[in-house]
């Protein structure tokens, strides 16, 4: 299962946070927090998986991250994930955001994080991985969007 | 609230809001995630997919006990309608409600396996998850379950088999995330199971044949082909060629493909010892690699690894790591190092040497009980006191800093300190001292900044069992020991006072006994 996604910048700053495990909001910003300092110490050529501190989980739980430019995506899973199968999610999802945004910045997550979570829902559902054809999430994502363009239309 | 009326308006694009608020803000502790229960009820019959799926998806993430209770019997009603979008969400929330309540599994048990025949991968893949939770928690479901191989044995054969699908193609590979899925439930359904096994031999051995390793994605398949390999019970060959396989992922330059393969090695180094062992060279290596998630890994196998007939040169290499390895390793590491030296010494000495260069280089990481463990130990070997006095002392002489080894330097020298006076060892070049330089260093020691207070108690016993041992100096030592008579620590303080009167009564022989005596109690 799948404990927490969590996107951040250079700097530390959050630009997404999904957890699928309930955390106090002081808990939740201390594991922002650790994260960032256990990720951010890391070379670019070492291994992407983290056996992070103690704060979720107890020790059960890893850290699997992927670093794109300015962004760190980190996926915090558990002993039943498969540890290749989670870094090729992340890139599934990365590239669906390229897809869907055209050339996906860190301004987009900024702006539209709505968006962007209903593209994480459609990936990643309760923890669990839902769908991982990028053709198929696109889809789906883009036939909700038209309908929430036609709502809106119609209201006008 | 807003989250709770947005839910609860007609129009889609509110809805949508609302529920994302009702996910990320509520969680099933609060009251409020009652008050959407019905909404979502209702929204569950909804004509409009969507809206199905967003209901779905919040009930997924954070449906509470009750929640799932209640809408369990709708959830079993879209398990099996017609549309595929529907279903696959519908089969990640069974397994959400599953966790949650654990007796409704029996619900969903028939829909499970009517799903394994679907086409669209997705709804496979949501199929598969829900069978393995529920093979996980009921071991009766699991035999009921295991009929299902045949199946999935059918489903990985056209997955590996077929040719290009644009659909599901991943770097050349048939979607990998099926096949992994797939993989991980044959593996708890072969488990203990020689029918079951036999049903997916020929399977497994295709997979790791036919399996392109040159990229990640068939790096993942393999290794969990190897994963399932290696858990059931598969015939000999197979064993071979899976422990082969992650043989070659150690040797791959890229670091997380030799990070999984050791922790896979570490889960067999149990059962298949001797296949592991051959790739003992590699893991050594990889204690020298930057990398700090790699160093943990190789660490804990080398370990495990440790055996009588390599111990001298597995030792070398730990000792060697522990000097230049990260702090956070540093107390596994002692400790792993001392219970290898336990268990496999070659001889006596080697193992009091060992456990001398570790508490030099990392004395301050080692656990509490090594001091008395090591103090055991040189009580044992009576051979070896000249020697162990004669390091000790040199090594006191160097540094005080370690707490340990003073502490068990302090000990040794009021227990063997006329072996050192005497001048004399056989095993090692002996110091020539004066009683005056021993004197010196114990005080030294008591009156260092650095030193704890059960190390100051462990100097001032030494000294006063000195006072037996030594003929000239005794008024010197009754001096040191007399400033403590009005020390702020207590536990010096009651050192000293029974032993000082004993002390100032007599001086002959039966207080030696006494003295002896109460070494044991130390």
């Amino acid at each position: 299962m799948i404990k927490a996604i969590l996107i951040f910048n250079n700097h530390g700053k959050p630009r997404l946070i999904r957890f699928y495990q309930y955390f106090a909001e002081d808990m939740q910003q201390q594991i922002i927090r650790e994260t960032f300092h256990l990720v951010s110490k890391r070379d670019d050529n070492v291994c992407n998986f983290l056996e992070g501190g103690s704060l979720i989980g107890g020790s059960d739980y890893k850290l699997i991250y992927r670093h794109y430019a300015t962004l760190y995506f980190v996926f915090c899973v558990d002993s039943s994930e498969s540890e290749l199968g989670i870094l090729d999610l992340i890139q599934v999802f990365v590239e669906t955001l390229d897809k869907c945004f055209e050339n996906v910045c860190e301004l987009d997550l900024i702006f539209h994080m709505d968006k962007v979570h209903y593209i994480l829902q459609e990936v990643v559902m309760g923890g669990m991985v839902l769908e991982t054809n990028m053709n198929e999430i696109v889809a789906q994502v883009e036939v909700q969007n038209r309908m929430e363009k036609s709502e809106l239309c119609n209201q006008n | 609230m807003e989250c709770v009326r947005m839910i609860a308006s007609p129009r889609y694009s509110e809805k949508r809001v609302g529920y994302l608020g009702a996910m990320m803000l509520l969680d099933e502790k609060q009251d409020a995630s009652l008050l959407i229960t019905n909404s979502i009820k209702n929204d569950l019959s909804n004509s409009n997919q969507y809206i199905q799926s967003l209901a779905l998806c919040t009930l997924a993430c954070m449906g509470s006990a009750e929640m799932c209770r209640d809408l369990a019997p709708e959830i079993d009603r879209l398990l099996r309608a017609s549309n595929s979008y529907i279903k696959k969400k519908a089969a990640l929330c069974a397994v959400h409600i599953v966790r949650k309540v654990h007796d409704l599994g029996e619900l969903f048990t028939k829909a499970a396996r009517s799903l394994l025949t679907e086409k669209n991968h997705g709804v496979v893949h949501g199929a598969v998850v829900l069978i393995t939770e529920l093979c996980e928690r009921n071991s009766e479901t699991l035999e009921r379950f295991r009929k299902t191989v045949p199946d999935l044995v059918q489903i990985m054969k056209g997955l590996v088999i077929s040719g290009y699908s644009p659909d599901h193609d991943v770097a050349g590979i048939s979607d990998p995330f099926l096949q992994v899925r797939i993989l991980r439930l044959l593996r708890i359904l072969g488990r203990n199971n020689e029918a079951a096994s036999d049903a997916m031999n020929d399977l497994l051995a295709q997979v790791a044949t036919n399996t392109d390793s040159t990229k990640t994605v068939g790096n993942a398949v393999l290794y969990e082909t190897v994963l399932t390999v290696l858990d059931i019970k598969s015939e000999s060959g197979l064993r071979v060629l899976a422990v082969n396989i992650l043989g070659r992922f150690l040797l791959n330059n890229d670091r997380n493909i030799r990070y999984i393969a050791m922790t896979s090695l570490q889960k067999i180094v149990g059962t298949d010892h001797n296949a592991v062992q051959r790739h003992r060279g590699t893991i050594v290596d990889c204690l020298k690699d930057q990398d700090a998630s790699v160093k943990r890994r190789a660490l804990e196998l080398s370990l495990a690894l440790v055996s009588a007939s390599n111990i001298r040169s597995m030792m070398k290499e730990l000792l060697s790591f522990l000097s230049s390895c990260p702090p956070e390793l540093r107390s596994q590491t002692a400790s792993g190092i001392f219970n290898a030296a336990e268990r496999y010494a070659p001889s006596q000495r080697w193992h009091i040497d060992t456990i001398l260069h570790v508490l030099t280089t990392a004395g301050g990481d080692v656990r509490d009980e090594t001091v008395p463990n090591l103090i055991q130990l040189i009580t044992n070997t009576s051979e070896l006191h000249c020697y162990t006095v004669h390091k000790l002392y040199r090594a006191l002489l160097s540094d005080i800093s370690q707490q340990p080894l003073v502490q068990v330097a302090c000990w040794c020298i009021g227990e063997y300190g006329d072996l050192l006076l005497t001048g004399e060892c056989q095993e090692t070049e002996p110091v020539q001292v004066t009683e005056d330089y021993v004197l010196d260093v114990l005080e030294t020691v008591l009156q260092s900044h650095m030193s704890s207070p059960s190390t100051r108690g462990f100097a001032l016993t030494a000294t006063m069992k000195l006072s037996t041992r030594i003929t000239e100096n005794v008024d010197r030592i009754r001096s040191i020991v007399s400033i403590y008579g009005s020390c702020i620590d207590v536990e010096l303080q009651q050192r000293r006072s029974p032993l000082w009167r004993i002390y100032c009564f007599s001086l002959d022989f039966k207080l030696k006994l006494i003295l002896d005596q109460s070494n044991k109690l130390t």
